[in-house]
């Protein structure tokens, strides 16, 4: 019987012998290779909740005034937007459990991005041939940030307008462009036109989703047409050759059980540990404010370099050029990605090394490329925990602005430690083999 | 250690109750109160509450009201005059804090210790009131912050009175609301809102705090991120098997 329909799928669609290749297509076998899968699996479940989630989401703006079944806010004014999200929240099946997954799906998503890059940076995977399908993934996990954002934003609860408030200063602070990209973007002066919700909520569920999916194929099709790197198991290896397990029955169940693994987990946490309240924080209403507002996890190290900046405009005559958010908010994350997406060139420059590589490095190997790596990562690192300084003051008493004085000491001090200990490191641990195999 | 545990148990208990809650049937006694006033207060506000330059400020028409916040928080007495107030142990007993403040409600003609009648109160009106004039320094869901110079308390702890009173005396750089600005009817409105802040009718499970993002964050890392990992890390390790 199943022979039968395999042949007839097969007698019309000639696709044996790819499939034969799917099969036997070779996974390595380190687990590192698996962090990539996670972001993917999480980026099915948030396409999953989501559809869930559109069905009840109004994208409007035009105000009302609430009468549902959630007591402290009878009779507050609010935007549809916002009203329909409570009631997707408090009363509609299982409309909670979708949310605060789709929510923890995200803030998983981008966390196993970023280790799946630092994976890929500290093993140098990134170098020839797969520095194309590289750039793909930092390109997706910029796509990830923004896409986040606009999710946070189009709820329109006390945080998005907080959140779209500075956004709408980054916009302005852009130098010459500001002010007119940000009335385009928006529609207007902060808070923007009535049109304004249903062009991110079409931006968050439709364009933002779909070039991602672009992407992801893009970077799939592209890591399975030049396989995967691996490491040098056994001196044997070389570049020329691949081992590791067969997609089927190799890899295929592991793969799967990894999937339903992340599922788990994401569901999990949505029914059991609560995620953006927002029948907490109340509608946005222009000029109200939060103590304590922060952005999702990802966006965090923006808020803090918002605020590690010292306050200063660049101003020509009597015109100020470029305005203070743009230091913190614009130019920060664009030298990020800068530096990470042109590493591979530039250090095919530095080294001379133009070689295709499908070996990996361990990150000791190259103690260059993973103490510089490690020093960028501490810089960015502590930039990100500066912006949750004043919760440290809440509860430690620790004067905020000495803190961020201190921030701003110890984000140049500490890269340069971190540098020198792990290049150290490094050369230690090759020296230590190098006497134990002697 | 077994053996230490009731003992620990009776220290505990045998620690006199401090009065941070009101009790009733103690009687003031305003001579009582102006000796504690002498011997705690007056290094700051004055032999007679007169206020001292760069120390204290006066307390003439502080009234009952405020000095009944400032010692039953635990704000007042203050180690260093400059340092900001902040919630601690209250080291009177209820008869001390009754005459200090009866001896204070003499300084001039101060208002009464308010009694908020929150329980009938409007919870609604009271969150829009919050919105509108707490939440940018005490958190839309009291769990307090940060500005420029002070460490804003979250407002899990203070009584309905001491809410209330707060409201009326403005402590540190907090403002100070009228009786125009905020009606007595606002007032318990007010104090509805964050009587229910404090046990909110709660959704969704583990509440992490009320903070929003940065619990979300740490979730996220320590919770998911790390049994994913090791998820992982499991597989990974099956594979060579």
């Amino acid at each position: 019987m199943i022979r039968r329909l395999v042949r007839f799928v097969d007698q019309r669609s000639g696709g044996a012998p790819f499939v034969r290749k799917a099969l036997r297509y070779v996974f390595p076998d380190h687990w590192s290779f698996l962090l990539g899968e996670v972001a993917l699996y999480c980026f099915i479940l948030l396409v999953a909740t989501g559809v869930y989630l559109t069905l009840f989401f109004e994208d409007s703006r035009s105000q009302t005034v609430y009468h549902g079944s959630y007591k402290p806010l009878q009779g507050e004014t609010m935007s549809r937007a916002y009203e329909s999200v409570l009631h997707l929240s408090l009363d509609v099946k299982a409309g909670l459990l979708m949310r605060q997954t789709h929510h923890w799906a995200a803030n998983v998503f981008l966390a196993a991005i970023l280790l799946h890059v630092l994976r890929v940076f500290f093993t140098g995977a990134f170098r020839k041939p797969r520095d194309l399908t590289y750039v793909i993934g930092l390109a997706m996990l910029f796509t990830a940030f923004l896409e986040g954002y606009l999710g946070y934003s189009m709820v329109d609860d006390l945080l998005s307008g907080m959140g779209l408030a500075i956004g709408y200063s980054v916009a302005l602070s852009l130098p010459v462009i500001g002010a007119n990209l940000g009335l385009l973007l928006w529609g207007g002066p902060f808070p923007g036109s009535p049109s304004f919700i249903p062009r991110i909520y079409i931006a968050h569920v439709l364009i933002f989703p779909l070039l991602i999916i672009a992407l992801l194929t893009l970077h799939l099709v592209l890591v399975a047409s030049r396989h995967h790197t691996q490491f040098r198991e056994s001196p044997k290896t070389t570049e020329k050759q691949v081992v590791g397990i067969p997609a089927f029955p190799g890899q295929a169940p592991r793969s799967l059980g990894l999937m339903f693994a992340v599922f788990a987990v994401l569901f999990l946490l949505g029914g059991l540990v609560q995620i953006n309240p927002i029948w907490l924080w109340g509608p946005y209403h222009v000029g109200e404010a939060t103590n304590g507002a922060q952005p999702d996890w990802y966006l965090g190290w923006l808020i803090g370099a918002l605020r590690l900046v010292p306050g200063f405009d660049l101003t020509v005559g009597g015109y100020t050029l470029v305005p203070n958010p743009f230091w913190g908010g614009a130019l920060f994350p664009v030298v990020i990605l800068f530096v990470l997406a042109l590493w591979p060139w530039a250090e095919r420059r530095v080294t001379g090394d133009d070689a295709f590589h499908n070996l990996l490095e361990r990150p000791r190997d190259n103690a260059w490329r993973t103490s510089l790596g490690a020093a960028f990562l501490t810089w960015i690192f502590l930039v990100f925990m500066s912006g949750s300084a004043d919760r440290v003051t809440v509860w430690l008493g620790l004067d905020y602005s000495a803190q961020i004085w201190a921030y701003r000491v110890l984000i140049w001090l500490v890269p340069l430690l971190v540098f020198f200990a792990v290049r150290r490191a490094c050369r230690e641990l090759l020296a230590w083999e190098q006497i134990r195999s002697d | 250690m077994k053996r230490l545990l009731p003992i620990l148990v009776l220290l505990v208990a045998a620690t006199p109750a401090r009065a941070a809650t009101p009790q009733e049937g103690v009687v003031a006694n305003v001579t009582q109160g102006k000796s504690l006033y002498a011997a705690n207060c007056s290094r700051c506000h004055g032999s007679r509450g007169q206020g001292l330059r760069d120390q204290g400020p006066s307390l003439k028409d502080a009234g009952a009201l405020a000095a009944d916040f400032y010692v039953r928080t635990g704000y007042m007495p203050l180690d260093n005059p400059h340092s900001q107030p902040w919630r601690t142990r209250v080291l009177f007993t209820e008869q001390e804090i009754r005459s200090l403040v009866a001896y204070v409600a003499t300084i001039g003609h101060g208002p009464a210790i308010p009694s908020p009648q929150w329980q009938t109160a409007s919870v609604a009106a009271g969150r829009q009131l919050f919105a509108d004039h707490c939440a940018g320094c005490h958190q839309i869901a009291i769990a307090g912050g940060v500005l420029p110079g002070a460490r804003i308390p979250p407002l899990n702890q203070p009584t309905p009175r001491q809410i209330a009173e707060a409201v009326r005396v403005g402590p540190y750089l907090m403002p100070k609301f009228s009786t125009k600005a905020i009606t007595p009817t606002q007032l318990n409105d007010l104090v509805a809102y964050v009587q229910y802040a404090k046990r909110p009718d709660d959704r969704g499970g583990w509440a992490i705090g009320h903070l929003g993002p940065w619990p979300e964050g740490m979730v996220t890392w320590l919770l998911a991120a790390s049994i994913l990992v090791a998820t992982c890390l499991l597989i990974g390790r099956r594979l060579k098997a």
